[in-house]
């Protein structure tokens, strides 16, 4: 092994300090005693009783948790597909629009997505009357929207290193095509599947730009509570909140990257 | 349609190296049925050629190996067979019945794959499960089945295992059991033993050979490699640029081959180009320029008068010595660039007069270093009249 250069350890630890100082920060204030959010004033638990007794920030939290499980659920399906359909039919009439449609929502600037999402669902109320106003589904259909490019981005990276004979092998044992997918390609990608949900789930429950934008008066999610209270002047509470947040968003993140990192080793193998 | 196929075998006795029983093999019989038809079969990938208009009969219970270089079509034909694809005109016939249109996972038909495509995610039970429980049957005959087919391959102790969990040549096993669990009419090989070791490849290919005497089953099977062809195949079907160049058995695609390409690819050969300057019904003899002599072949040809043609010479059926041999029809004479000891044998190269290069095989018979011939050695190359062959393509 070589030895690690003085050069690289100083980037390293400044990159660390630099990335995760003001989460330590926050998370080690979201235990102050005191009333000023500047003012240290010993440790306490003090402001996640509030935060609990707080039936706003726990509506926000709840509706946040569900609307990030149902788009993350739906996204899964429909971003699989896509993937599926990206990586499996080899040429089609409409396939770099496709394929457009499903790397655009990875670069395009959220205020521009959220903007395009409200536009469109007020033409659609005017048009056909649904959806009528917006709220909780309007969100869920924005967050869908963004999340399935993730899923059919991961899904489509998985089934191109995919040894396309085992599904020839499972044709050829008698497999249709339609139970070929679920007995053999769907268990084959699974890890993919279920990293691209964790990552939805995660994308969702972070989201404010896009929501802002589609929600209507009575939803709004965790992080456009945080934000609105955060105007307000900050209170210890939200240190509290934002601390909860970044423990769920970890646990989401890290699972996601086991679950590739699972898959990896998978290929590795099957190679 | 399974009634010809049985698990047991047959009997104890069953002579393990070759395929053929004593009776006259299917394929010389007159108007003995074909089991496997392929009628006038193109493939093309657009401008791309893959099979050229291929017609061939396969017979039951054949060992019918297609072997040719990469890019032949073998493994085009194959897939064709295992509908993968579909010919761009010709017909398929297996068993009397017109495969086009029918698809892959209704054939009768399997295919084990050269990479063996063994599921992952599933066990080695289920993988051989996987063919049965396609077709309905219940799960204490699908069981059964499993375990019999399990058994035959020596595998019965290691059913739970994952395919990551196996050796090559388990794996390549169970291949071959979920291949034949459903007990195909047909069977497709690709590169059976291709990812095997030399050793295990040995072992593995008369294996093969029992298992498909027990079953019953006609196996095609697709190959590079001449050896493998050689020992497993009751025949073999040498393919180049997407057509047959020769259907034969493997003896006769050694010693007579019918063209140049089918002597160089199986085996080595020694080609003398020469112009026919007599040819009698049982014999022809050849000016060489290459050999620098007339050569004499006991064998009729059918040729225009003074056509160019080729002497194909194994370099096993050559005789060196240094001393001129008596009453030789073809004797030449060079001097020898290289040798070679292999242990069991020798291998010479012999430069001639004309320039050309002549590779000459012998046995080692001695132990007697003195006796060896070496380089620098002036020698005379000859063999019987009837060793070497007129190829006139």
């Amino acid at each position: 092994m070589k030895r690690r250069s003085l050069f690289l350890n100083t980037t390293a630890t400044m990159g660390f300090i630099f990335l995760y100082a003001p989460m330590i920060a926050l998370v080690v204030y979201s235990f102050n005693k005191s009333k000023l959010v500047t003012v240290w004033g010993g440790w306490s638990l003090k402001w996640y009783g509030e935060l609990f007794r707080n039936d706003q920030i726990i509506d926000a939290a709840l509706l946040s948790f569900k609307i990030a499980f149902i788009s993350a659920s739906v996204a899964v399906v429909l971003g699989t597909m896509a993937g599926f359909v990206l990586s499996r039919f080899r040429r089609f009439r409409g396939k770099m629009l496709l394929a457009g449609w499903v790397s655009a929502p990875l670069v395009m600037p959220e205020v521009i997505t959220g903007l395009s999402l409200l536009l469109l669902f007020v033409a659609m109320e005017g048009a056909f009357g649904w959806p009528a106003g917006r709220g909780t589904s309007t969100i869920i259909i924005a967050h869908v929207t963004f999340c399935m490019a993730y899923v059919a981005v991961i899904v489509q990276s998985r089934l191109s290193q995919l040894d396309e004979t085992l599904e020839e092998a499972a044709m050829d044992l008698g497999a249709k095509p339609s139970s070929l997918f679920f007995l053999v390609t769907l268990p084959l990608i699974m890890p993919a599947v279920i990293s691209g949900w964790l990552l939805s789930f995660t994308m969702s429950l972070d989201d404010l730009v896009i929501a802002s934008f589609v929600s209507g008066p009575g939803n709004s999610t965790l992080p456009m509570v945080i934000f609105s209270k955060v105007r307000l002047g900050v209170s210890p509470e939200v240190n509290a909140l934002a601390t909860l947040m970044i423990a769920v968003v970890a646990i989401g993140v890290t699972a996601a990257m086991y679950q590739m990192r699972r898959q990896a080793k998978l290929l590795e193998k099957q190679g | 349609m399974t009634s010809t196929v049985t698990i047991e075998p047959q009997s104890d006795s069953v002579p393990a190296a070759s395929p053929q029983t004593s009776k006259m093999p299917l394929w010389k019989q007159e108007g003995a049925k074909p089991f496997l038809r392929i009628e006038n079969v193109t493939k093309k990938f657009g401008e791309f050629t893959a099979v050229d208009n291929i017609s061939l009969d396969i017979y039951k219970n054949e060992l019918f190996c297609l072997l040719g270089g990469s890019g032949s079509g073998k493994s085009t034909l194959l897939r064709m067979l295992a509908g993968f694809e579909s010919p761009t005109s010709g017909r398929i016939i297996i068993d009397g019945v017109d495969m086009a249109g029918i698809q892959p996972w209704k054939r009768p038909v399997n295919m084990m794959f050269q990479s063996y495509a063994l599921f992952p995610h599933l066990s080695v039970e289920e993988n051989v499960a996987f063919g049965l429980k396609r077709e309905g049957l219940d799960r204490s005959e699908v069981k059964q089945r499993v375990a019999e087919m399990l058994e035959m391959v020596q595998l019965g102790h290691l059913g739970k295992r994952k395919p990551d969990q196996l050796s090559g040549g388990q794996r390549q096993r169970v291949a071959l059991a979920r291949s034949l669990v459903k007990r195909p009419k047909l069977l497709l090989l690709d590169e059976p033993l291709g990812a095997l070791d030399k050793k295990l490849r040995e072992e593995t290919q008369f294996e093969l050979i029992n298992i498909q005497e027990e079953l019953g089953v006609t196996f095609v099977v697709v190959t590079h490699d001449q050896e493998e062809a050689m020992t497993l195949a009751s025949r073999i079907g040498v393919m180049n640029h997407g057509v047959i160049v020769q259907t034969a058995e493997p003896h006769d695609v050694y010693e007579y081959p019918n063209s140049r390409f089918v002597a160089e690819f199986i085996g080595s050969v020694n080609l003398f180009e020469g112009r026919v300057i007599e040819d009698l019904p049982d014999s022809v003899r050849i000016d060489s320029k290459d050999a620098g002599a007339v050569l004499f072949v006991n064998h009729g040809i059918s040729c225009a008068p003074n056509q160019k043609v080729h002497v194909a010479l194994r370099p096993e059926k050559t005789q060196i010595s240094k001393e001129k041999p008596e009453g030789q029809q073809n004797c030449i004479k060079g001097i020898i660039e290289e040798t070679a000891y292999m242990g069991s044998l020798s291998v010479y190269r012999v430069r001639l007069a004309s320039g050309m290069e002549v590779r000459v095989t012998q046995p080692n018979t001695t132990r007697d270093l003195g006796a060896r011939l070496t380089w620098n050695d002036e020698v005379y190359l000859y063999w019987d009249e009837d060793s070497s062959v007129v190829l006139t393509s």
